[in-house]
């Protein structure tokens, strides 16, 4: 293919996609250097504990141990955090959740290792967890650390918060916590330099805030601590905080020597923050034609322990509780809580799917008492451009809500489960018990708009260089230096394309991402391509004009034209040419002076942060998406096989259908998990479940095909008019498998993941709400009665 | 523990250790032969993404010992194909865009490999049925299902 067609637009394929096929691509766990340690970490058992004692003595008697480091090994600052530092490198004095790290070995190999860690003797003494959200957040509840226990609280009010329409429908609802499960446990590489610092190959979605925490905990300057990214397996939001980071560069710094940092996957679980879970209480209400009039909630969200990004997700959270709606007036308040479970931060949706969960079965119960059909309920409130959200902010076009509904709803349904049907396609599949005439089915839709980029005011930005030269062969070659951390998602395929299409040239080669070249920021929150895809275009689009700039002096070309050389010389097909005089240069002539090197510093448009009444301009962008899922149940056994999965989404301008229907396709498939089978279940703080024998993901036999419809408005402050497409199907697939679910069994379904006890009429229910409403039952918030006065 | 002496093939390769007896199949791979395209998602059995053929027969290599491998005959996923020289199933698998993170990949080319090679025009039920043993978070699997069908067309 030429640089045009592989340039953007095309499916063109991943570049690293031979070398992980063919096993050759190297990993943060496959990498190793000469005399290297293994490294293991040694966790706190108890939710919450007083450290009396610990002692590594008998532990560094182990022959082949060479490092064992504490709390007290800590040079630098003793906390590290994305948002809030507030998370100890080693817990000291206190353990807050069963999972925290106390002190990290390294040895001559893991099993070594592994030994040392049962031979650290840390003496606990156990105190009574608090692990309920609402009961840390009341009054009196005892302060887990000296931060306190409230994360943050938001309280927005718009239009008239009194408002309320003639027809009301409340209730309360569940978000179980979520894991991103990405499949290559976490990883690094960590070598001591000569010159004091460290140079660390790992594997993580945001190299310059991982550089940026190491450092400070270190107490090193961050010009002496060098990131490099390895390959990735995955990340979701599980790789955005900092986990064994700091503890591979202390055992290293202590040792002298390279450490391989790594977990298993028992540590991934109990490593790295999750989706928080989520207890939710709507009331919404209309007028009898359907109008929305308010939309009234209370979210809970359990952080856990430690703050990680758990602000910022409540601020989603609340921003998007009454959904892609006209809703004139609003009483939306949320409140996210330290306790004694695990931490909780980002997960692909970031605080978007559980509300989604709320308002989508809030919605189809609205119609349900309307008697309306729930798709016409949707598209008659769907938001326009120009709308005013409940923050006050100002939609901005394009957002095809409305659009979306009705795409999904227009596609064919699947066939009927027949006699005739396969086995596996039945609810238990080979297992073969279900019984036909107890299979029921159901349809159910969701639709979700979900914001792009980070959020309040942040002054986000991407820094990206590109260089054009020839190669030895005297070919021209571009080279493109971004931070960006490839995870899976396609940007070194995007960023070629990029670079293709700006710079006419065929070879583009990506520099491994690294902290040698500015920050890109996350590859989180729907960013990359929009933001670094932004840098590196804007990059080589600088590197095209001081080209052209070039060839202009070169060619004689008056002052005027120097400044301004595209007004008189394009690049086109390999060659530059004059507009007017037909003059022809090749890139490979142009370029033979020396190479043309650029860097751009992409920003998005500036957003507000949220005043005290939830009031601003905090959303840079939004895109829409809408699921319709069918399921069949067996009402016996209680087991659901989602059936068919339709999905309608605004994708802005598609760079690579390719990779767009790769990001679509998975995001469903983490939406449906969460709506079926997948929760960390804890009990007093402790994961009972942290393997991926009990933690249960979804497999070839739980997803159907996708039935995808992209709806393709350009967005106009994006380069190429692009949005972020990953985490929006993850946030409507939940809702919409929920909803089907619903349809089917005839069952008011509060909770997800739903559990065959939900379904099946057992002799002994358990509400999984314990006593509706939810919230304000407790100490959090007072009573029921005050949530009106509030 | 004593170390025991083990001799085996690896990808055509006679490769000779001296293990602990509890060391798995997959750690041989990865620390002793330095084979690292073997992955390690669980290391108990779930995920797929150590499979490896032994004596042809697709196995978890996390779930067994290096010991057991004793005079056997162990594909990974470097023994199907060079990378200059790569086999329909990995082509397949770039072309259809049946990876994103690729942490999977190589298990779910085993896997698939070994399936083609018992039945090499599977339905789409039988793919997912001979697949639901490795496990992918990123694809959704339909890029590998996609992946399976184009390789069935190309392999003779």
């Amino acid at each position: 293919m030429t640089g045009r067609a592989r340039g953007v637009g095309g499916s063109v394929l991943r570049p690293d996609g031979l070398a992980k096929a063919g096993g050759t691509f190297v990993y943060a766990g496959d990498l190793s250097a000469p005399g290297m340690l293994h490294a293991r970490t040694l966790r706190s058992p108890h939710p919450r504990a007083r450290i009396r004692r610990v002692d590594t003595a008998a532990a560094l008697r182990i022959p082949g141990v060479a490092a064992v480091v504490t709390a007290v090994d800590v040079p630098g600052v003793a906390t590290y955090g994305l948002i809030v530092a507030d998370q100890p490198v080693f817990a000291a004095t206190e353990t807050r959740y069963a999972g925290e790290p106390v002190a990290a070995v390294a040895a001559v190999d893991a099993p070594t290792a592994r030994r040392a860690l049962a031979a650290v003797e840390v003496e606990y003494e156990p105190l009574p967890p608090l692990v309920d959200p609402e009961v840390a957040a009341g009054p009196g509840a005892e302060p887990l650390h000296p931060d306190g226990n409230v994360f943050r609280e938001i309280t927005l009010r718009h239009g008239d918060p009194d408002a309320v329409g003639p027809v009301v429908v409340e209730d309360s609802y569940l978000v179980g916590m979520q894991d991103q499960a990405f499949l290559a446990p976490e990883a690094a590489l960590v070598v001591p330099a000569a010159d004091g610092g460290v140079d660390m190959w790992l594997a993580t979605q945001w190299l310059h805030s991982d550089r940026e925490q190491i450092a400070a905990c270190l107490g090193l300057p961050e010009e002496l601590v060098r990131l490099e990214l390895a390959g990735v397996g995955g990340a979701f939001g599980g790789r955005e905080d900092v986990t064994l980071q700091v503890h591979g560069a202390l055992l290293a710094r202590a040792t002298g020597t390279p450490v391989r940092i790594a977990y298993d996957r028992v540590e991934s679980f109990l490593g790295h923050p999750h989706r928080h879970p989520a207890r939710m209480w709507f009331r919404h209400t209309a007028t009898e034609a359907g109008d929305l009039v308010s939309v009234h909630a209370r979210i809970i969200m359990d952080g856990g322990a430690y703050a990680s990004s758990s602000p910022a997700v409540i601020a989603n959270a609340v921003t998007h509780a009454a959904g892609p709606y006209r809703v004139p007036n609003a009483r939306l308040d949320g409140l996210v809580v330290r306790t004694n479970n695990p931490p909780c931060g980002a997960m692909r949706g970031f605080g978007v799917p559980q509300v989604t969960i709320g308002h989508e079965a809030q919605m189809d119960r609205l119609a349900d008492r309307l008697r309306m059909d729930p798709v016409g309920l949707r598209v008659r409130n769907a938001l326009q451009p120009g709308d005013v959200l409940p923050t006050g902010q100002v939609l901005g076009p394009p957002l095809p809500a409305r659009e979306a509904i009705e795409a999904v709803a227009a596609r064919p349904l699947p066939a009927a489960l027949t006699a005739a049907s396969p086995v596996t396609a039945r609810p238990g599949g080979r297992g073969a018990h279900a019984d036909l005439a107890r299979v029921r089915r159901g349809v159910g839709y969701a639709l979700a708009y979900k914001n792009l980029l980070f959020s309040e005011g942040f002054d986000d930005s991407s820094t990206a260089r590109a260089r054009l030269e020839l190669d030895a062969d005297g070919r021209p070659v571009a080279t493109i230096h971004s931070a960006c951390a490839e995870v899976g998602q396609g940007f070194v395929t995007v960023a070629g394309q990029i670079a293709r299409t700006e710079l006419g040239v065929d070879e583009v080669v990506l520099r491994p991402a690294d902290t040698g070249v500015g920050s890109a920021g996350s590859t989180s929150a729907s960013r990359q391509t929009w933001m670094s895809g932004g840098a590196v275009r804007g990059a080589c689009v600088a590197v095209v004009d001081r080209l052209l700039a070039r060839v202009a002096r070169r060619l004689g070309l008056p002052p005027e034209v120097v400044e301004a050389p595209r007004r008189a010389l394009v690049i086109t097909g390999g060659e530059i040419v004059g507009a007017e005089t037909g003059t022809r240069l090749t890139l490979a002539e142009a370029l033979a002076e020396g190479p043309v090197e650029a860097e751009h510093t992409f920003h998005h448009r500036r957003t507000t942060a949220l005043d005290a009444h939830g009031q601003g301009d905090p959303h840079v962008a939004f895109a829409a998406a809408a699921h319709r899922a069918v399921v069949d149940v067996d009402l016996d056994l209680g087991l659901v096989r989602v059936v068919s999965m339709a999905l309608a989404q605004d994708c802005g301008t598609v760079l690579n259908p390719l990779s767009l229907r790769g990001q679509v396709e998975g995001g469903t498939a983490q939406g449906l998990g969460l709506a079926v089978m997948e929760e960390l279940v804890t009990v007093d703080g402790v994961v009972t479940n942290p393997t991926l024998h009990d933690y249960l993901l979804p497999t070839t036999a739980d997803v159907p095909a996708l039935d995808f419809v992209a709806l393709t408005y350009p967005q106009p402050d994006a380069p190429y008019g692009v949005k972020g497409v990953g985490e929006t199907p993850t946030c409507t697939a939940t809702a919409a498998v929920l909803a089907a679910v619903r349809a089917a069994v005839g069952r008011d379904l509060r909770r997800v993941p739903v559990r065959p006890g939900d379904l099946v009429d057992l002799a002994d229910p358990v509400d999984p709400l314990g006593g509706a409403p939810y919230l304000g039952n407790k100490a959090a918030w007072g009573q029921p009665g005050e949530m009106e006065r509030g | 523990m004593d170390e025991v002496q083990i001799r085996l093939r690896v990808n055509g390769l006679e490769r000779r250790g001296r293990v602990e007896p509890r060391l798995t199949l997959a750690d041989f791979l990865r620390e002793h032969c330095h084979l690292t395209g073997t992955h390690l998602g669980c290391e108990h059995g779930v995920c797929g993404a150590c499979t490896v053929l032994l004596d042809g027969a697709a196995v978890r290599a996390c779930l067994v010992l290096a010991v057991q491998a004793e005079g056997r005959e162990v594909t990974t996923i470097e023994g199907l194909g060079t990378p200059e020289n790569l086999s329909p199933v990995q082509v397949a698998f770039q072309e259809n865009h049946g990876l994103q993170c690729g942490f999977c990949t190589p298990g779910f080319v085993v896997s698939v490999t070994a399936l083609l090679r018992d039945n090499p025009d599977p339905t789409d039920e039988e793919i997912r049925a001979g697949l639901s043993g490795n496990i992918c978070r990123c694809t959704g699997y339909q890029g590998i299902f996609k992946a399976v069908r184009a390789a069935a067309g190309n392999t003779p």
